[in-house]
């Protein structure tokens, strides 16, 4: 019996399963959504975490974020885009940080939306490094909040791999690519 | 400025609209002094290519006169030089392997998604060639920005014509590449399918790396003729049946290599191709691979298949088993500009490799739409229109 889960193949829990994993399908049950997203960046590994464990950097790269401000400690004070211009806030915690290694973090009690997540850093070799961002949250006003976050493309699957997309080319590249014929037309963008 | 925008299929116009300025450390600007119109722009024009939007500046073969820099580009205001299709960044894994048409940094993420969707990842950047592969102004137009400017232009001495370095932006690599996929050894025997530039290119390249003979493949007389002066052997297939003639041509064996210098909007009324076009304008597959398929039906057992034409989806009948069971190797792929550029601009020089024959029309920028209708009406005397926003319009 212990082995529903040991006959499973060795992807990662957050990839799509048929049928879905049970450890997953729990989370889902609650109300939680779960995403998970990994990318290779040609960087050392100290660099990447030392840039992110700054989290007055994350708007740089994070589209929906528009501020995070330490509040002391291990606090922070979250801003992040929503639906229709409005924009949804929260406090968070480091709930876990090894240097070079990995960041942990969840929103205190009264978040507008609940969430936690974590960014690892694993060596890849010639590669560089894996970083791996896994966020768990309640989507607001459940199944419609998530619709409507869908339409308006703030959804977090397609934000966090769009997000770490931008993380990589900063880091590899100095910037982030932008089609922009001019810094008019880039300002209206980074809004 | 002044810039040639994509409105619709068969409907390009010359607007006014902004000038661009520097947006990123690494990017700069470039006053356009000759630009041209590519035979993969007439899939554009076509509207073959999804994603394009109305009032995209078109172009991705271009050349000019730098005249701003942002503090990351390693250009200085007053060269001349020569700007490669594709943006590649230099710094990730790919571009560290010189596989800079691989590059994962020059799309912006919002425009990859369609990519991941399409083909499994997103794409690099490109200029003026759709949203899924940046939407980056192009460079038919008096002024264009240049992102990562430190890595892809190649600075032109002076003296030297922009008739004879402008295509190291695209075509000439490009057939370059499709000669090197194709491995050529020396003695072999190698077929080219398709008399446009990057196939004419392909047949010079293929002489220089060994061939013993090449035979072109077209039914544009013109383009044949201009096959016939590098030393090719041609195939008229609307005279000759390719298959039976290159088998002839060839003792029977076939050629060692083959090369789809033709891409998605293969021409000629065959039933395959008919079938293909049905198929893509009622949305069931989207490439016509008709020279594919012969390529690859005609290559010798154990030979080499190189496919610089361009294909965007999915096709039907593709003959899989000649594929596996002749054992052929095939390569393809945008081509790695930036790896090509210094060897050739230096064989240009040496006039190891002719350019400007190919180059039928001059015209100047706000002749461009009629630029795009006789490139694409008139292909066998139409073989390279040239824009420059300098030269004056006729009276």
């Amino acid at each position: 019996m212990a082995d529903t889960l040991s006959a499973r193949d060795d992807a990662p829990a957050t990839t799509a399963k048929h049928p879905p994993d049970p450890g997953t399908d729990d989370l889902i049950e609650r109300g939680n959504e779960f995403v998970a997203r990994s990318v290779t960046i040609n960087r050392p590994r100290a660099e990447l975490y030392a840039y992110w464990r700054d989290f007055a950097n994350l708007p740089s790269f994070m589209d929906n974020v528009v501020s995070v401000d330490a509040t002391g400690g291990d606090r922070s004070h979250w801003v992040v885009r929503a639906p229709a211009g409005k924009t949804v806030e929260w406090d968070a915690r480091i709930t876990e940080d090894r240097d070079g290694e990995l960041i942990a973090w969840a929103s205190e009690e009264g978040a507008d939306v609940p969430n936690s997540g974590r960014i690892e850093f694993r060596d890849a070799g010639a590669r560089g490094t894996v970083v791996t961002a896994t966020i768990a949250y309640d989507p607001p006003a459940g199944t419609i909040g998530k619709i409507v976050a869908k339409l308006f493309q703030r959804e977090p699957a397609i934000q966090a791999r769009r997000d770490l997309k931008r993380f990589k080319q900063l880091m590899e590249t100095g910037e982030v690519a932008t089609a922009a014929r001019n810094r008019a037309q880039h300002a209206e963008e980074m809004n | 400025m002044r810039a040639l925008t994509w409105h619709g299929k068969h409907d390009v116009r010359v607007d006014t609209v902004d000038d661009p300025e520097i947006v990123n450390p690494r990017d700069a600007i470039l006053k356009i002094t000759s630009t041209a119109i590519c035979g993969s722009d007439l899939h554009l024009y076509d509207g073959y290519i999804p994603t394009m939007q109305k009032g995209d500046i078109l172009g991705h073969e271009f050349m000019g006169e730098v005249v701003d820099v942002g503090p990351g580009s390693t250009l200085k205001k007053g060269q001349r030089v020569v700007v490669p299709f594709n943006i590649a960044c230099g710094s990730c894994y790919q571009c560290g392997k010189q596989q800079y048409s691989a590059c994962d940094n020059t799309n912006p993420a919002d425009n990859q998604d369609l990519g991941h969707t399409l083909y499994g990842h997103g794409m690099p950047g490109i200029f003026g060639y759709s949203h899924l592969t940046g939407g980056y102004a192009g460079g038919q137009a008096e002024y264009v920005r240049v992102p990562f400017s430190d890595v892809g232009p190649i600075v032109i001495p002076d003296g030297v014509d922009d008739d004879k370095v402008l295509f190291l932006s695209d075509i000439l690599p490009t057939g370059w590449m499709a000669a090197e996929n194709a491995e050529i050894e020396p003695g072999d025997i190698v077929a080219v399918w398709g008399c446009g530039p990057v196939g004419l290119f392909a047949v010079q390249s293929a002489f220089l790396m060994g061939a013993e003979r090449v035979i072109a493949i077209d039914h544009f007389p013109h383009r044949l003729e201009l096959a016939k002066k590098f030393g090719a052997e041609t195939i008229n297939f609307e005279e000759s049946k390719t298959y039976e003639a290159l088998m002839e041509m060839t003792g029977g064996i076939g050629p060692d290599a083959v090369i789809d210098a033709v891409g998605l909007e293969s021409h000629g009324l065959f039933l395959d191709n008919v079938v293909d076009q049905i198929k893509a304008s009622t949305f069931l597959g989207t490439d016509r691979i008709h020279a594919l398929r012969q390529a690859i039906v005609a290559c010798r057992k154990g030979g080499r298949v190189s496919m610089p034409g361009v294909y965007g989806g999915m096709v039907d009948k593709f003959p899989l088993g000649a594929l596996m069971e002749k054992g052929l190797t095939l390569k393809t792929g945008q081509t790695h500009c930036q790896r090509y550029l210094p060897a050739l601009l230096q064989a240009v020089m040496e006039d190891e490799i002719d350019t400007t024959f190919l180059i039928s029309h001059r015209m100047p920028l706000e002749a461009g739409p009629e630029g795009y209708r006789m490139f694409h009406d008139e292909q066998n005397e139409v073989t390279k229109v040239v824009l420059k926003p300098d030269m004056a319009l006729a009276a």
